[in-house]
């Protein structure tokens, strides 16, 4: 059989049941879209955690309390609710060589209110120090000072995002007014710049206090959440981390460093922490579109079969005039793989399209990879072909007297 | 040349048996035209099925142009099929969704042939059967009982095959179309020397032919050679 008659038999059979047709590629559709859109989705997700990660300010070590359980853990829920760490702790590393500025925080969410309205934020008791080490900038007003810090003072500096939720969108009267957490009132005394990040990642949704009026009036103990340590120069970091480990191990008169109270991470620490946790994430995302994909494919085997089943005595003809046994399974085969062609297509135009809404209207820069899209294609050929084959081989070795007589 | 010897033909249903066809032997010539006649249910299909290579008899012997059908494989037999025989099938078997000209070149696409020799070839043989040029490009399943059976002819004989096996193939004509379609076959018997087998049970349809075999209940019983041949002149269906 000529490749343009192949061609011309597939095109007319898939053609001539356009209803089941349309219903199986449809499978396949949707198996190779999510594929695409969900590993997208995953891969955008990580970047956008890795790249706020590296936003949040370089030559960075995070100290904070509770014993290092191995990469993967060190990020999760329970992460700095030990109490082991104290503001004199920073203070100790702030006098260590190397060492450019610390800032300790307090940090939990609450309820937020102002003039009626309210938002659930971030509170981050700090230091005026928190501007050098984290890169923040002041759009308005003035930051946290340390004569602030020092009485305790009812003062709160918020974020850009923060600020649209409770004052609008850009509104310019935010300073002065006051807001209230847990029942106590804090006068506004500055805005900070829009850094951006998205999503559970937003660094401008936030309300920074004064650090002892966090731990007085609020968490009502003596204890910090993240001591941030700013690093002199980038040689010096892996010198530093070791200093600090060194220094609180002392200060915590611990002996063992395995048996360490606290953890003091790097930059890359946290990026390769986060990146284990998001492709979890993504593996997991991808497996779930992995079996929409095998049930599209199992589709098309159906499909298959009973198209084998409903064309009996069509194949019993072609036989009988001289069809030789892979013409039949060619024919089948090639009405399997246009069809995951088809559903290939447009399963990657539509996954496409998602990644894209996504990006536009969820703020998660959805990526979609070259490998996923070939994965995804190839898949599909792939499941064209494995269950293709059977029908076709099923159909190719029919008696053509029997098949003839089906009925 | 056709040779069969002691074939016997048994379905198996289950534990019941049913002997279709019982110690058929005969020879079939290059160039003869037979009549293979009998009564309904006698078996004469399951002959011309085993004569085509379609189906292989349970017991005996078939040989084929000098080959044994029964130790060629499935493919092999497909060849036999596509480039020695020509089928005229008692249910027609065309493909219902594609059109008169696709279905008189099905044979040519499995032979490779390319397009538009498969055109030509196809016409021509739409002609020699005798369907109106009209009805080529309808699908045919929107045929009459009648000129189903004209597609199916020129299936047969678009291959040019060198055996043409037809099982009733006037049993939905009316006199007149029929006599063109035997007309057809003793041309093609005559100046191309092609073997005819033609299967009936209508005695006036067999005396076409040059020898008559007659079949009772899947016995051969009676062989001989047709003294009085009915022959069609051209003439007198030149209206078709
Ligand atoms: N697959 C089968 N299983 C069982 N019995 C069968 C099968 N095929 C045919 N038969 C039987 O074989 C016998 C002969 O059938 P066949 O079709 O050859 O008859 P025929 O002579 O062509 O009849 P008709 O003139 O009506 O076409 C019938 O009795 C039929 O029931
Ligand atoms: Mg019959």
């Amino acid at each position: 059989m000529l490749l343009s008659d192949l061609l011309h038999e597939t095109y007319s059979a898939v053609a001539v049941n356009k209803a089941r047709s349309g219903l199986t590629i449809l499978g396949i559709v949707i198996g190779i879209a999510s594929v695409v859109a969900l590993t997208a989705i995953g891969q955008g997700v990580q970047a956008t955690i890795q790249s706020s990660i590296q936003g949040i300010g370089s030559n960075l070590l995070i100290v904070t309390p509770g014993a290092p359980r191995g990469v993967g853990q060190e990020v999760s829920a329970g992460r700095g609710n030990a109490q082991t760490l104290k503001l004199d702790d920073a203070a100790a590393i702030g006098q260590l060589d190397g060492i450019k500025a610390v800032a300790s925080e307090v940090t939990r969410s609450y309820q937020i209110t102002a003039k009626g309205t309210n938002t659930n934020t971030r509170v981050d008791g700090t230091v005026p120090e928190y501007l050098t080490v984290r890169n923040v900038e002041v759009a308005e007003g003035s930051f946290i000072d340390e004569g602030q810090v020092t009485s305790l003072a009812k003062v709160a500096v918020i974020g850009p995002t923060t600020r649209d939720d409770l004052f609008g969108v850009g509104s310019t009267d935010a300073i002065g007014s006051v807001l209230r957490i847990n029942k106590i009132e804090f006068k506004i005394i500055g805005v900070t710049k829009a850094k951006g990040g998205s999503g559970f990642s937003n660094q401008d949704d936030v309300v920074f206090i004064p650090i002892t009026t966090a731990q007085r009036f609020l968490s009502g103990n003596v204890y910090v959440n993240t001591v941030s340590v700013s690093v002199a120069d980038a040689s010096g970091m892996t010198a530093a981390q070791q200093a600090v480990t060194q220094l609180l191990l002392d200060r915590h008169h611990i002996g063992d460093p395995l048996l360490a109270d606290f953890s003091v991470m790097n930059q890359s620490d946290i990026v390769a922490a986060a990146t284990s946790v998001t492709s979890t994430f993504t593996i997991l995302l991808a497996s779930i579109a992995g079996i929409s994909l095998l049930v599209g494919g199992i589709g098309i085997m159906n499909m298959m079969l009973t198209n084998v089943t409903e064309r009996t005595r069509e194949i019993g003809l072609r036989k009988a005039i001289g069809a030789e046994r892979k013409d039949i399974s060619r024919q089948f085969l090639a009405e399997a793989v246009m069809l995951t062609f088809l559903g290939g297509g447009i399963g990657v135009a539509l996954g496409w399209l998602i990644a894209w809404a996504t990006t536009k209207f969820a703020s998660i820069a959805a990526q979609v990879t070259l490998p996923s899209v070939a994965l995804a294609f190839g898949v599909s050929a792939g499941i064209g072909i494995l269950f293709g084959w059977y029908p076709a081989r099923q159909a190719s070795s029919l008696n053509p007297i029997e098949a003839l007589r089906y009925e | 040349m056709i040779e069969l010897a002691n074939v016997e033909k048994i379905y198996k249903n289950g534990d019941a048996e049913t002997r279709v066809l019982k110690n058929i032997s005969f020879k079939v010539n290059d160039g003869d035209f037979v009549a293979i006649m009998g009564p309904s249910g006698s078996g004469k299909s399951t002959l011309m099925h085993i004569i085509g290579a379609l189906d292989r008899p349970t017991s005996g012997s078939y040989v084929l142009d000098g080959r044994d059908v029964s130790k060629l494989s499935d493919d092999e037999l497909a060849l036999v099929r596509r480039d020695r025989l020509g089928f005229i099938f008692q249910a027609f078997n065309l493909l219902p969704r594609a059109t008169v000209l696709r279905n008189v070149s099905l044979p040519l696409v499995y032979a490779e042939v390319p397009a538009e020799e498969r055109d030509r070839r196809a016409g021509d043989a739409l002609r020699a059967a005798g369907l109106p040029e009209d009805r080529w490009n309808h699908l045919s399943n929107q045929l009459s009982g009648g000129q189903m059976q004209r597609v199916a002819i020129a299936r047969a004989l678009v291959n040019n095959p060198a055996i043409i096996l037809a099982d009733e193939p006037t049993g939905n004509l009316d006199t007149k179309t029929g006599e063109l379609v035997l007309h057809t076959f003793q041309r093609l018997n005559q100046e191309q020397k092609r073997t005819i087998i033609l299967i009936t049970h209508e005695p006036y349809v067999a005396e076409h032919a040059d020898r008559i075999i007659s079949v009772r209940d899947g016995e051969i019983v009676e062989d001989k050679h047709n003294g009085n041949k009915r022959v069609v002149n051209d003439h007198s269906h030149a209206a078709i």
